[in-house]
């Protein structure tokens, strides 16, 4: 069971309290997470990953184990701490004002 | 007695205020999507319960959220689980993707870019949402980079009017400080075929074959930015409005250059019809629900800071289409005021006297349920206003 903690704009956009449990099947990567995530919260598309090109969101970050994952290749394993669910995969909104 | 529904999108959120017909207590709700920018709401002409919503953040991006109950409740259209055959989620709502297609003739992917070079369109928000008088279904969307978009399925999936963007002009569109926007959207009530939309900063454009070929309708538009004076486009054109009534008249508000124009052909030429206005510019500009004669423009210094003018709220008034203007002073600050009223944030409702609204970028929204002659704030302290629409309802 893959843990996510979202940033609290999304959690109220999907609808989620707390963190989400998630079953990803084949590798645990940052994008097979992703792709799970975003099927079980379709209004999440387009919100950590742009739509038309899928890359990343200038101003989401991606961390697991107190590492900052988000220039990794999407396609790399995740921390077998993440994959087994001990740790969760933190995603995060940048700091920014306004 | 019929009722009337304002809806502001707010830098912070949306809010809706209604009142009875007379217009002077106000029910405030909201915030709703608190924290979005909502750059526009607007209700269903063919059904005021459906309405539609604009909600977007510089970190998470575009949310199209619509309302079967007036704004009661919200859900993301399509928001459910489905799955594509290739077994990737959908959220096709919020997916607004230019039109590359060979279908629909490639349309030009570049247009010119502040260093004179060419830039990829990208996509950044929905600017305007306009729901179809006849189908609650149909709503049309104006987005940045400039583009305009449909959805028959409300708001499920859009689709590109990719004819628009391929028009012979797009590399000389740019982007003028507030981006390359499609903010305008007006859709002909006789005439289904017929669509107008304005563009910061390339122009006003009109289709006569419901959205496959556009033309520019920027004669008689001056610019001081661009060196030659009959230039197609490239024209900041900051607003259009039209009486349901007239549909071949139109009234414009431009960024400096004449300020406010009128056209009595569709657009195909445009003449300055300013007069004694303060300025020549300012951002909204609206049409009387009863009067088509009757104009509404809210002038603003435009080169000296863009506020009002001797730091007094003025909404000026005229009753002939233009050319002589009055000035509409009552129950509005007259000392030391320094917002600005942005593009989308002046509406009118069809009650008898009609009201007409706009909101500030200092959080008030100022109402007249008389045509104009009196004002009040309805509320005084929201975040800053992007957007505001009115609507009677039954």
């Amino acid at each position: 069971m893959i843990r996510v903690v979202l940033p609290q704009h999304l959690r109220t956009l999907a609808k989620i309290d707390g963190e989400v449990e998630l079953n990803v099947s084949g590798p645990v990567t940052l994008c097979s997470v992703l792709d799970t995530l975003e099927n079980r919260y379709p209004v999440l598309c387009g919100t950590m990953r742009d739509h038309a090109t899928g890359q990343r969101r200038a101003f989401i970050r991606f961390f697991a184990c107190s590492e900052d994952v988000s220039h990794e290749s999407p396609d790399a394993p995740l921390p077998d701490a993440v994959a087994s669910g001990a740790e969760p995969l933190l995603i995060i909104a940048a700091i920014a004002g306004g | 007695m019929s009722k009337v529904r304002v809806l502001v999108g707010t830098s912070k959120g949306a809010f809706i205020l209604t009142a009875d017909g007379k217009r002077k207590n106000w029910d405030v709700s909201g915030p709703f999507f608190r924290g979005w920018e909502i750059y526009h709401m607007k209700g269903s002409p063919a059904d005021p319960n459906r309405v539609y919503a604009s909600q977007s953040s510089g970190w998470f991006g575009q949310v199209i959220q619509r309302s079967s109950d007036g704004g009661k409740t919200w859900e993301t259209p399509g928001g459910g689980v489905t799955t594509s055959p290739q077994g990737m989620p959908r959220g096709e709502s919020n997916r607004f993707v230019y039109d590359t297609s060979a279908e629909t003739g490639k349309p030009l992917t570049t247009h010119q870019w502040y260093d004179g070079t060419q830039h990829p369109w990208e996509f950044k928000r929905v600017w305007h949402l306009e729901p179809s008088p006849r189908d609650p279904d149909t709503v049309y969307a104006g987005v940045e980079d400039a583009a305009l978009f449909r959805s028959t399925d409300g708001g499920h999936t859009w689709r590109e009017l990719a004819g628009l963007r391929g028009h012979g002009t797009g590399p000389q569109w740019q982007p003028g400080a507030g981006g390359m926007c499609l903010h305008t959207i007006i859709l002909d009530p006789d005439n289904p075929n017929r669509i107008f939309v304005a563009i910061s900063a390339a122009g006003a454009f009109r289709t006569d074959d419901g959205g496959k070929t556009w033309k520019p309708i920027n004669r008689g538009l001056k610019s001081p930015y661009l060196p030659d004076p009959n230039a197609e486009v490239g024209y900041c054109v900051h607003h259009i409005a039209m009486h349901p009534s007239r549909p071949d008249v139109l009234f414009m508000q431009l960024h400096n250059g004449g300020g406010a124009l009128r056209s009595d052909n569709a657009g195909d030429l445009w003449h300055e019809v300013r007069g004694n206005l303060p300025t020549d510019f300012g951002f909204p500009i609206d049409v009387h629900a009863h009067e088509p004669n009757t104009v509404y423009i809210i002038p603003i210094d435009g080169e000296a800071g863009r506020v009002p003018p001797e730091g007094k709220l003025r909404v000026y008034r005229s009753r002939s289409g233009g050319n002589e203007w009055e000035p509409l002073t009552q129950g509005l600050p007259q000392s030391h005021c320094y917002v600005n009223v942005l593009r989308d944030a002046m509406s009118v409702d069809s009650l008898e006297p009609c009201g007409v609204y706009f909101g500030t970028t200092g959080g008030q929204v100022y109402a007249s349920s008389d045509g104009g002659d009196t004002w009040a704030p309805i509320v005084r302290d929201l975040p800053k206003v992007l957007s505001v629409e009115a609507q009677a309802l039954p």
